[in-house]
This record gives structure tokens, sequence and C-alpha cells, in this order.
């Protein structure tokens, strides 16, 4: 039991962490149909841009530890939101008219420039995030020991969710995100302007991405410049199997995997724990390709 | 009207192929052996150019039929002695099965998403060969003293003559490319292109779409596979580390650089993807970055790829055809 609940509330608060990187592959592919393969290296970029913010403004110093790491997560996601627009313009918005194998492959190079970016700034070396900023104290839920880190990193990851999901539904601009999503020319007849919606977009996405690396560093107190590429995978996965293009599915897949992943490597294997996404990944597309939540029918999947 | 333009192209072609026989003879053991892996990359393009290029499928994946061939290939032949040439259709079978089995229930899905599930499909492989899957994989250690190929009784070795080695795969490339040349041009081939420029349009001509697309995934596997064996025998040491993602990733660009379903293209990709980075070792830890900017610049400028498919000619209007086939 006490195994169970370890892994559950572990596996909740990585869920979380999915779940935030998952949200900007969904809202990509919602309103481009596009897999933005760089999405996950904007994460690393997050871990790394939080370390280096860290260290340098020594934030937590000043203002205390809680106001400190809220302070350098929202320097972190502007940074990286901007960094997403940038890639966009570079990478994307040529191609906006191209086959569909064109993004795909620019994405793929633009996720290569990234890591590499990354590496030759950092070094090839995983970077240590400093120890002892948040309180190591350790919680009591049902006599069960959760240690408070988990609760910090979930409570952050639903709060933003719950964010986007108010400003998608209730606000005038997430509306035009959503008409975008559904059918790009009828929303310019509308007289939304696409252009800046897909920039949000590439804005809001990356920016989620980058809070959750800064999570991801806070969380394991590791970080590497390849592990975007595992996150991504696993966050797209998430993604899918809430039904891509769907936010709440992104944040119900994402919270589902992370749980899933870290029972399965409780109870079956160890070894085996990154592959259990990928299976989870098959499976779902062989049997629901449309996701948990994916409402909206994919054409000709 | 240029009518010795089809001569150009030929005499360019021989010319390439005339340097690519003799270039062992002046290179040394190092240069040789790059030209190996310029060889194995090739066929390895060659094969997926069936998936990829004839056949439109996002395959990202193609390093998992080239570890299980590489990997049946190993396991036979340290535990039983069978010389490896003759495990290489054995291997190209392994790949092909698994492929099947692999392919079937996702060969349906649209672009994107069997782009996913085929880097699902690679992990998961990697991870099986780490994990040491049934116990005979040799986990991240991988298998070591695979025996070089013996021809007529006569060993071919990798490491210590990669100048011979270079010979055997040269009748393997070669061999592939006509047989991949018959195949584009062949009744197979014909279908799997229209398959997939108009999925539709082609079902409505009767053509079963999943069957040839089905076919197409095979044939690259098997092929893939058959490689597989040529590379496991030519260092004689393979290990999960050989098949990663990165691998398939690499294949995907030689096709999608040099020119998706054109041969002379995936040639191209082959040199220039696994050759050129080695003239520039000075630049070694910027030799990624270059490449995703090169990648990027490409699809908005030259999508198509250096040497894309030239247009297939009809006789009827010759003259006409042959004016813009340059």
């Amino acid at each position: 039991m006490e195994v169970f609940f370890t892994q559950l509330t572990n596996g909740l608060a990585v869920g979380g962490i999915y779940a935030l990187i998952a949200l900007g592959y969904t809202m990509v592919y919602g309103v481009l149909k596009l897999i933005n393969f760089a999405h996950g290296d904007l994460f690393t970029i997050g871990a790394y841009l939080g370390l280096s913010l860290l260290t340098s403004l020594a934030l937590t110093d000043h203002v205390g530890a809680a106001a400190g790491i809220v302070i350098l997560a929202v320097m972190v996601m502007g940074l990286v939101g901007v960094i997403g627009i940038l890639l966009d313009r570079a990478a994307y918005k040529p191609l906006r008219t191209s086959p569909r194998l064109s993004a795909v492959v620019s994405a793929l190079g633009a996720s290569i420039v990234f890591s590499n970016t990354v590496m030759l700034v950092y070094g090839p070396n995983p970077k240590v995030y400093p120890q002892g900023i948040l309180p190591t104290t350790v919680f009591h839920v049902f006599g069960l020991p959760v240690p408070i880190m988990r609760f910090v990193i979930l409570g952050a990851s639903v709060i933003l969710m719950i964010g986007l999901y108010v400003f998608i539904q209730r606000t005038k601009i997430g509306t035009a995100i959503r008409a975008a999503a559904i059918d790009q020319d009828a929303a310019r007849l509308m007289g939304i302007n696409v252009d800046r919606v897909i920039m949000l977009v590439f804005f809001i996405g990356p920016a989620l991405g980058g809070a959750a690396g800064v999570m991801v560093g806070l969380y394991y107190g590791q970080i590497k410049f390849t592990m975007g590429w595992i996150y991504g995978l696993k966050a797209f996965t998430a993604a899918i199997l809430g039904g891509i293009g769907n936010i709440p599915g992104a944040m119900v897949g994402g919270l589902l995997l992370g749980v899933i992943e870290s029972l399965g490597a409780a109870y079956i294997s160890m070894a085996w724990k990154d592959a259990i996404a990928f299976f989870v990944l098959i499976l779902i597309l062989i049997v629901r390709p449309t996701g948990l939540l994916g409402e909206r029918v994919a054409e000709k999947v | 009207m240029k009518p010795d333009a089809d001569n150009i192209r030929k005499g360019v072609y021989a010319a390439v192929a005339v340097l690519w026989i003799l270039a062992p003879l002046y290179l040394d053991k190092y240069w040789t052996d790059v030209l190996n892996n310029v060889a194995i990359y090739a066929v390895l393009g060659l094969s997926l150019n069936i998936i990829l290029g004839y056949g439109g499928m996002f395959h990202m994946g193609h390093a998992a039929f080239f570890a299980i061939g590489a990997y049946t290939t190993a396991i036979v032949n340290t535990a039983w002695g069978v010389p490896v040439l003759w495990l290489m259709p054995f291997a190209g079978i392994a790949a092909g099965v698994f492929a099947l089995a692999v392919a079937r229930p996702i060969i349906h899905l649209r672009g994107d998403y069997l782009l996913i599930v085929t880097i699902g499909m690679v992990e998961i492989v990697r991870i099986a060969l780490i994990n040491n899957v049934f116990g005979i994989t040799g986990g991240a250690n991988g298998i070591f003293g695979i025996s070089p190929p013996t021809v007529f009784g006569w060993k071919i070795n990798g490491i210590v003559a990669p100048g011979h080695y270079f010979y055997l795969l040269t009748v393997f490339l070669g061999a592939t490319i006509i047989l991949f040349y018959l195949l584009e041009h062949s009744r197979f081939g014909r279908a799997l292109k229209f398959t997939c420029s108009d999925e539709v349009a082609a079902t409505g001509s009767g053509i079963n779409a999943a069957g040839y697309k089905l076919a197409a995934f095979v044939i690259g596997a098997v092929w893939a596979g058959m490689t597989g064996t040529l590379y496991a025998a030519k260092i004689g040491f393979i290990s999960p580390e050989s098949f990663s993602f990165w691998e398939s990733v690499i294949m995907f660009m030689i096709v999608i650089l040099g020119g998706s379903g054109s041969i002379p293209g995936v040639l191209l990709g082959a040199i220039l993807i696994i050759g050129l980075p080695e003239v520039f070792q000075g630049l070694q830890q910027y030799r990624l970055l270059i490449f995703g900017i090169v990648l990027v610049v490409m699809m908005i400028f030259r999508p198509q790829g250096i040497l894309p498919p030239r247009p297939r000619k009809y006789p009827v209007d010759k003259f006409e055809k042959q004016e813009v086939s340059l």
C-alpha cells in the first residue's frame, strides 16, 4: 500500500509536468496541425534558463523561497515564450502552405539546433540545480509520507492548467484561439487575426513548457541537454492519450500517463519504465486514435 | 531541345561509379572505412526510400529493422557459428516478419501519427535490447565476436582490410540499386507511387492501398535487416547504442535531403550526411548545429531535396518531356 501511494503521488507530480508540456503540443497541433518537435527542447531551455537565473540573480535569497521561485518561473515563462515565437517565425511560418512533411522536418531541424545550442552554451555534462531552496518537509497523508515537493509541483501545474482553461474558455482571445483551431479560414472571415492567434499559441505553449522545465529542475535536481527529447515524446503521448488538439485532454492525459508510468515502473519493471509510455502510445493509436476526450473526430486517422 | 541531356546524366553516373570503385585504391584505411559507412547508409537510405519516398509513409523507426537484422546475425553467428553471409536472408526475413507484425495494425495511420508510432517502436526495440530481452541480446554491452564474412573461402575482415569489405558492400549496394530501380519502374512501384500521391484515386482504380503500403514496409524492412548483417559483420561487435532513434533520424534525413523517391538523390544524401561531416572534423561540436540549420533552410527553400525524382516520361510527348526533364 505504501509503495502504491508513493508511486501514485510521484506519478501525479510527474504527470503534472507531462501535462504542462503536453499543452504546448496540443495547442500548436490544434491550430496548425503540426507536431512541434522542438517543443521538448524549449522545455530543456526553460530548465537551463531557470538554473542560470536562479544562480545569477539569487532571487530566493532576497525575497524568500516561495516568492523567488514564482518570480523565477514567470521570468522563464516569458523568455521561453519569446523563443517560441521566434521559432515559429524562423522555422514554421515560411512553411504554412507547404506539405506537412516539410514542416515536420523543419521542426526536427529546429529541435537539433536548440539541443545543440544548449550543449554548446552549458556543456555536455548534466547540471545540478541548487539544493535546499524549498524546504524538504515531508507531509503525512493518511499516515503515509509525501514530500512537500510533490504537492508544490502538482499544485503549480494544476493552477497553471486551470488558468489556461479559464483563459481559453472565458476570454475573447481564448475564443479566438478555439475558433482558429476549428477552422482557420472561417475564423479569418469572422475577423479573427489568425496570425496573432498563432503567435499567441507559440507564446503560451512554450511558456508552459518552460515552467515545466523549471519544475523538473527543482524536482529531480539534475538537468541534461538531451532530456527534452524523452520528455517531449512522453508529453506528446500524453497529448494523444487525452485527444490531440483537446486542451482538457492534454491535462488528463498527462496526469494519467504520469501515474501509469510510475505504477508500471514499480509493479512491472523499472528497466522498462521508458518503454511503458510508448506501449501506451501504440495501444491508444490502435484502439482509440482520437484519444480519451477526443470528441472531435480526426479526419482519416 | 537538348537531346544529349540524358547522355550527360548517364556519363556523370558512370564517372561517379568509376570514381567510387577506384577510390579505395587511393585512400587510407580510415577513409575507406568512411566509404564503407557511406555504402551501408546508402543501402539503408534506399530501403527507407521504398517506404518514405515511394510509399509516402513517414517512417522514422527504420533503425529498428536494421537492429533486428544485425542482432539476428550476431546471435546466430556467435551461438552456432553459422557463416554470416548465409545469415543475410534470415536477418532479412526476421526484420520483415517483425515489420509485418508491427506495421499491420498501424499502416492505416495518417502521416504524423505514423511518424510518432514508428518513433515509439524504435525506442521500444532499443530498450528491449538494453534490457537483454529473452537473455540473448547481451544487454547494454551488446554482442562481441561476430565472425567476418567469408567469400569462396576468403575471409573479408572489415577492420583489418576495409578495402576488401568495401568491395563486398559495393556489390551489395550495386545489386540494391539495380533491384530497386527495377522495382520503381515495375507495376508495383507505379501502384505504390500512385497510392502515395492520391490514395483515394488509387483505391478507386482498384489498387489495394493498404496491401501495397504494407508490402513496401516489409520490403524496406527486409533490406534493412540484410544490411544489418553486413554492419554486424563489419566490426564484429554490436550494441544497442548503434541503433538509437538518432540513427533513424539520420536515415530519414538521407532520404529527405537527398531527394525523396529518387535513387541518385538518396545516394547523394548518404554521401553528404555520412561522408561530409568527416571532412569537417575540426568543426565537430558545431556539426549537429549546422545540420539542424541546414534542415530548416532546406525545407524552406528546397523541400523536394537536392536531387528530386525526375518526372516520369511518356513516349507520346517525348520531345516536350525531354525539355522539362532537366
